[in-house]
């Protein structure tokens, strides 16, 4: 069906697809700690060569009822609801970060419980609904 | 299906299937934007701004989707040596480019409100940078290199090892933590998106799929008179 040429041409092709996805995949493989955005609270916990002294993101979700504010200074959790690590942030916040739901937090570790941000931004989920069915949620729920 | 693409049959296509095809297009999108603008509801967490998602899912989808036809055509092309096959990859290569560029314009609008931040270097977002550099390398090879042959073969390759970046945009949010968030639309489960989103969403969908293929064969038809004016040219420089 093929015509020689056009077969060696295809066996040349398919082996370089094959090398270069491997290639790809050892590239990635490598560079896992660069490519994730943020750590969870767990990973993060199980890190022995973590570094203090280096900015890292924290991310997970903001634990229902940890938020204190103390004028500009602000407490929370974040949760991956294995580990916790307290977050404290001196800023604006965004507007979409509230109790529950996704946040990542950048700064320095002070040690593998506490981090101290100066960014904080909002994580959102890919649930996407009008408030009145989110009420109709609530409602069935409790 | 490939024969409806020969050169003959693309000249042959005549204004009038434009005319309904610009006529389907602007209804769709009329209907699309008032349905996305004003008859959807907003979103209980995002308010208003769930409104940017009507464009920047179709456009990301539709970037992807062209460098996929763009990287399938490559790899045929190297192998079968098609003439058409190239002059439909680079047809596609500048609405694709576009809509890629949509995309990363409508999703920095959105994630200023919503994150907090304009960019950020997570792995969806810096792949999706890299397919509008692999766009930017496949046009420029088309630009730069006169010779139909070799510009053929760098751009087939370019495209190829472009396409390999698409799975990678695609599961990025799944293989790693990002801050973008995961599809709302997967084969597996039910959408994660209410229904009164997901029509608005579908229907904008459609109407950038015709204009895709509204400049998608406009280009094409313009590649092959240019295509087949060089050959011409080139006939009366020899003799």
């Amino acid at each position: 069906m093929l015509s020689k040429k056009a077969r060696s041409r295809l066996f040349v092709l398919i082996f370089l697809l094959l090398l270069s996805g491997i290639v790809i995949f050892i590239l990635f493989k490598s560079l896992k700690e660069n490519v994730v955005y943020f750590f969870s609270p767990t990973e993060i916990y199980n890190n022995e060569k973590i570094s203090f002294n280096k900015k890292i993101r924290v991310g997970g979700l903001v634990k229902k009822g940890s938020v204190t504010k103390n004028q500009m200074l602000i407490n929370f959790i974040v949760t991956d609801l294995n580990n916790e690590i307290i977050v404290s942030y001196n800023g604006l916040l965004p507007n979409l970060f509230s109790e529950g739901k996704g946040v990542v937090a950048e700064g320095k570790l002070k040690d593998k419980k506490y981090l101290i941000a100066d960014k904080i931004l909002a994580k959102h989920d890919e649930n996407y609904m009008p408030p009145e069915v989110k009420d109709a949620l609530e409602k069935a729920k409790n | 299906m490939l024969k409806n693409f020969f050169p003959n049959k693309i000249l042959s296509v005549r204004d009038k299937f434009f005319s309904i095809l610009i006529i389907m297009l602007v209804s769709i999108i009329l209907v699309g934007l008032i349905y996305s603008l004003v008859i959807s509801p907003p979103d209980y967490v995002q308010g208003d701004s769930v409104r940017i998602m009507y464009v920047h899912v179709p456009a990301s989808l539709l970037a992807l989707a062209c460098f996929a036809f763009i990287g399938i055509a490559s790899v045929f092309n190297l192998i079968f040596k098609i003439k058409i096959l190239p002059l439909i990859a680079k047809s596609l290569a500048p609405v694709g480019f576009l809509f890629g560029l949509i995309s990363i314009v409508t999703g920095s609008l959105w994630g200023k409100p919503t994150w907090g931040v304009w960019w950020a270097w997570d792995a969806r977002l810096t792949s999706m940078t890299i397919l509008l550099f692999f766009y930017i390398a496949y046009m420029l090879v088309w630009k730069i290199i006169d010779d139909f042959d070799k510009a053929s073969k760098i751009s087939s390759i370019i495209g190829i090892i472009g396409s390999l970046n698409l799975p990678i945009i695609k599961y990025s949010v799944e293989w790693w933590n990002t801050l973008h968030q995961p599809s709302s639309i997967t084969f597996t489960s039910a959408p994660a998106i209410h229904y009164t989103m997901l029509i608005p969403l579908i229907i904008m969908l459609i109407g950038m799929i015709i204009y895709t293929i509204i400049i998608f064969l406009m280009k094409y038809k313009s590649e092959i008179i240019k295509f087949k004016l060089d050959k011409k040219k080139r006939e009366i420089n020899k003799s």
